[in-house]
């Protein structure tokens, strides 16, 4: 299967480059944007499919290694095949 | 060797922290690989500045899954001094050994000035009467913004857990808290790089009090004969 984890600043913690990124987008004219975030996305093949157990697995590689749960909130998404 | 100085890929203040340690301060210090044991005769561990594992993913991320981070854990678990200084801080707050974490700077700039800073009295050890009532101390950091939640916050507050704090902040943290200790006392972590303040040619000799702060438990009351020349 093929994973997707989305790892993005959580909603309390101040994100400066997306306070960055959002004033660059206003100055480019699209200036009714709110709320910029940056995060980054991690992909990978893993063997198995989804399934409670997989899930298990990759809720614990993110919360221990991919995010930073004082700062970071993740999902992911799961492609099979 | 009394002092271990933890050495991971892409450390760079090693060398300054083992001088500063041994040849400044005159305590036996050695650096130590990454994939090494922490030596059993090991008294205080410094986790030096720099960019471990090139700050990939976040910074201390990798550092923290080191084989060496498995001693320091039991090390301080055990009531063993260990100070992280900027990366170290951060690979300690990765690896759970203090609290919070440090995110980019709010101005987005990396950060490379001799900060003044506010001491606070935390314990015994790093207090105005033991530090002076301000610093300064060199920073050079492009994630030093330190975030904790709420209730850590204000634990790290009223527990005294602040030991110093910057004057103008720099990079936005949270209560401008420049270095923490842990709740127990023998866990420190800072941004500053007070090994870079302990020579005549160094912008100044503010490290000193600082690292023989950290250092007391080993140097108890010996005098300590300071050479920085």
């Amino acid at each position: 299967m093929k994973v997707t984890v989305f790892v993005s600043p959580k909603i309390t913690v101040l994100d400066p480059q997306g306070a960055a990124v959002e004033q660059a987008m206003k100055s480019l004219g699209y200036e009714s944007v709110e709320g910029v975030r940056v995060g980054k996305t991690i992909t990978f093949e893993m063997e198995g499919s989804d399934s409670p157990d997989s899930r298990e697995k990759l809720d614990k590689l993110c919360d221990g290694l991919l995010s930073n749960p004082v700062i970071e909130d993740f999902r992911y998404e799961i492609e099979e095949g | 060797m009394r002092v271990a100085i933890l050495q991971f890929p892409g450390s760079n203040c090693d060398w300054d922290s083992e001088h500063a340690i041994r040849d400044v301060l005159g305590v036996s210090a050695h650096r130590v690989w990454h994939k090494a044991r922490l030596p059993s005769e090991t008294e205080a561990v410094i986790v030096p500045g720099g960019f471990s594992f090139g700050d990939y993913l976040r910074c201390g991320a990798i550092a923290r899954f080191s084989p060496i981070m498995h001693d320091l854990k039991e090390f301080a678990e055990r009531g063993g001094q260990v100070l992280g200084i900027c990366n170290g801080f951060q690979i300690l707050c990765e690896s759970g050994l203090l609290p919070g974490a440090l995110i980019r700077n709010d101005c987005l700039d990396f950060r490379c000035l001799n900060q003044n800073l506010t001491v606070e009295n935390s314990n015994e050890r790093f207090n105005q009467n033991t530090l002076g009532g301000s610093l300064v101390l060199p920073i050079a950091h492009g994630e030093g913004n330190f975030r904790a939640d709420e209730s850590v916050l204000s634990s790290l507050e009223e527990n005294q857990q602040v030991l110093i704090r910057y004057d103008g902040n720099p990079n936005g943290s949270v209560n401008a808290i420049a270095g923490i200790r842990n709740s127990a006392g023998n866990v420190y972590g800072m941004m500053p790089h007070p090994e870079r303040a302990v020579c005549s040619h160094h912008p100044c000799l503010d490290g000193l009090p600082v690292l023989k702060a950290f250092l007391e438990p080993l140097l108890g009351s010996i005098p300590v004969e300071v050479n920085s020349g």
